[in-house]
């Protein structure tokens, strides 16, 4: 009867049976064992607290938030943050790090030591020093609010951050707008006409120039046909401190900076690797065809060395929206900041306040992975 | 199937025990006490130059040591920030959080925990540098406002803006020591946090003489020792090791006269504190002379109020709310009867 076990396969298919079995019923005594005890302590539970008033002020939100605010709210504001420091996270330690990358491998001997430089030093100091470093950078070299440097008499940089003007768009603003979206159809299809031009006849166009020309012109152009409906307020000296326009807190600068020039390092090693793992057959032909170091660049090595770094950068990205998790140290109002931070504070519901932010992280990250890698499939090279 | 049974392995030594009520039987099986305190506030709990542990809640912690092992110095002090202190008393990290912790309804009803008996009673004050010429709080519409993260004096000032109408932008940080290196830098024109902790601040400042406290009081902050909820036997003990302090200073024994009360004194009550009388001790499961001891190696509630923040200290605070109830204030402690 027992035969039947002597088969491998089967024996293997029970084994990991019970091994799930346990493994579950382990889960579900940590689960009740968590929940008995939670009761005992009369420790409140539950997501009612979502709704509850907050009572505490956040610094900076994208979205309008005051103390009457519910705990929710707070989450959303958590959640913007996050997200507005990782995009400008990824776009500055994108470009940083593409520049840095490619001067490592520089035959100009100071900037790829420079380079070699940047990144041994800042990929080895641990983020959260670095972070609290720039923090006390910003805090301890910029003037008060009364002496702040003015730029111009637009800009304004003290220690409470920098103050810039903020468009108000008025009501024929979409002119400028529609100017604008003209200048892109006609840069892109005057490229490709370009493109045309030179498969068949051999001729240039400056088409990199030229649209950039037209870019700027033409919403200029717009503007004052459509009788300048765009005003800007600007930041002025009122009572504490600065009033109206935009402006960037030092906790987002410095957490800024601090994620951008670390992930750089990180993005930079990406590149040169891939730039080292185009064939050397590859550069010799660009050279044979008489192309200039910048075009062998341009148009040979790096379509190809991006490729290879996709998957590495994505790594990166990923772990710079994680780390701006490390603004709790300067008091940036992120998600953990504000959320898992204060609000779980206010409200000690700690289990519910870390599963939600733990799987808004989890959530965050798998939709990035998930374009991220959309993207790298598209840009694989097809083999033919 | 190698990675199933490894995740169980894994998750099985992790397992979290299941916590006992009996956190005076953990105490004495440890032989230590584990007690929160905050992780610097001059006058309340500070590590000073030798390591050493000062202030009035880290001197609670020690009469608590006393009363329950025998030995003031039996103490393991956990620093924790605002953001920890609940969690770390709720999962049982510490015995006892006496961590300047405002008692309000939320938290002795939705926390789990509960407060035994106030230490000091405060109230939320702000500082201002006096460069800024402001006078009263009421001058404050507009301004930066630096707060540690995770306290009542944070909702506080949310709902006296709110009150008054007033604006104000909040900047919150995760320790005392971040608000005040950030006040200092002038990142914001205002710090606020309980009267005491304000003039503790002061002291540490670089040009102390360069900022002013103003007047203005805008809430009740009974400062209290807080224990897990559940264990009654505990928080017994909590509560009457308090009490004893404030009833030693009423009767006026202290640490150099307090054998000289227990071998002499008539004083029905004094005897019954110090053991001489009474099973006062034994009903909280300890032996006879609990309070004696607490009284003998810490000494009574003035002393450690003098010692720590009273007037021959840097801080030099009045007894205010803090006298004893026959003397103008409302410290007060049921009979030991």
């Amino acid at each position: 009867m027992l035969a039947f076990l002597r088969d491998e396969k089967i024996r293997g298919v029970i084994y990991q049976i019970v091994a799930i079995v346990l493994f579950m019923a382990f889960l579900f005594y940590i689960a009740q064992n968590t929940s008995c005890n939670i009761e005992r302590r009369g420790i409140k539970t539950g997501f009612a607290f979502l709704d509850a008033t907050a009572g505490f002020d956040i610094t900076e939100s994208p979205i309008s938030f005051s103390p009457a605010s519910t705990h929710l709210k707070v989450f959303e504001v958590g959640v913007l943050n996050t997200l507005i420091v990782s995009f400008w996270g990824i776009v500055f330690s994108s470009l940083l790090g593409l520049l840095i990358g490619v001067g490592r491998l520089s035959s100009n001997w100071l900037i790829s030591r420079l380079s070699a430089l940047y990144i041994e030093i800042f990929r080895n100091i641990p983020v959260l020093l670095q972070i609290l470093f720039w923090y006390n950078v910003v805090l301890a070299t910029l003037p008060s609010v009364r002496q702040s440097i003015d730029i111009f008499g637009v800009f304004h940089i003290n220690n409470r951050g920098l103050f810039m003007p903020s468009p108000i768009f008025g009501s024929g603003a979409w002119i400028v707008l529609a100017f604008f979206a003209a200048a892109v159809a006609i840069s892109f299809f005057v490229k490709r006409w370009a493109h045309r031009r030179q498969d068949e006849t051999g001729e240039q166009f400056p088409i990199v120039l030229f649209s950039l020309f037209v870019l700027i012109l033409f919403p200029i152009v717009g503007y004052f046909v459509a009788g300048q409906p765009v005003e800007f307020d600007y930041p002025s000296l009122q009572g504490f401190n600065f009033k109206g326009g935009r402006s960037w807190t030092p906790e987002f600068m410095a957490l800024l900076f601090a994620l951008s020039i670390y992930t750089a390092t990180f993005i930079a090693e990406a590149i040169r690797s891939g730039i080292e793992a185009v064939p050397k057959g590859q550069k010799e032909a660009a050279k044979s065809l008489g192309l200039s170091p910048l075009q062998e660049l341009r148009f040979v090595v790096l379509p190809q060395a991006v490729r290879i770094a996709i998957p590495s950068i994505i790594n990166q990205y990923l772990n710079l929206i994680k780390n701006s998790s490390l603004a709790a140290a300067i008091g940036y109002p992120e998600l953990v900041t504000i959320f898992a931070g204060t609000s779980l504070n206010q409200t000690g519901q700690a289990l519910e306040i870390l599963l939600i932010t733990m799987l808004t992280y989890l959530l965050i990250s798998l939709v990035v992975s998930a374009i991220l890698n959309w993207f790298n499939a598209k840009m694989k090279i097809k083999e033919r | 199937m190698k990675k199933v049974l490894g995740l169980s392995i894994i998750a099985a030594l992790s397992a979290v025990m299941v916590l006992d009520a009996g956190t005076l039987e953990d105490v004495k099986k440890a032989g230590i006490l584990k007690c929160g305190v905050n992780t610097g506030l001059p006058g309340f709990s500070e590590a000073d130059s030798r390591g050493r542990w000062r202030g009035l809640d880290v001197d609670y912690c020690r009469a608590l040591a006393a009363v329950v092992l025998g030995d003031a110095k039996k103490v393991k002090f956990v620093p924790l920030n605002a953001k920890e202190r609940f969690t770390a008393l709720q999962s049982g990290e510490i015995d006892v959080l006496s961590r300047n912790t405002t008692n309000t309804e939320t938290r002795d009803s939705a926390l789990g925990i509960n407060f035994a008996g106030v230490m000091y009673y405060d109230g939320q004050g702000f500082m201002v540098p006096k460069a800024l010429g402001v006078k009263s709080a009421r001058e404050l519409d507009g301004a930066t406002i630096c707060i540690q993260a995770g306290t009542t004096t944070e909702l506080n000032l949310a709902d006296y803006f709110r009150t008054h109408n007033m604006k104000f932008k909040a900047i919150t940080f995760d320790t005392n020591d971040q608000v005040n290196k950030a006040f200092e830098a002038g990142r914001c024109d205002v710090v606020t946090t309980d009267a005491s902790g304000l003039y503790a601040e002061r002291t540490k400042m670089k040009n102390p003489e360069k900022y002013l406290i103003l007047p203005d009081i805008i809430s009740k902050e009974p400062l209290a020792p807080a224990v897990r909820h559940g264990d009654d036997r505990w928080f017994d003990i909590v509560k009457w090791t308090r009490n004893a302090l404030i009833t030693a200073e009423e009767k006026g024994i202290g640490m150099k006269n307090v054998d000289e009360a227990k071998s002499k004194s008539n004083d029905p009550e004094t005897k019954r504190l110090l053991g001489v009388e009474g099973d006062m001790c034994k009903n909280i499961g300890l032996d006879k002379e609990c309070f004696y001891r607490a009284i003998k190696q810490v000494g009574n509630y003035s002393e450690i109020f003098e010692r720590n923040i009273g007037s021959k200290t840097p801080l030099k605070i009045e007894r205010g709310l803090n006298a004893l109830w026959n003397k103008g204030g409302i410290l007060y402690s049921p009979p030991f009867r």
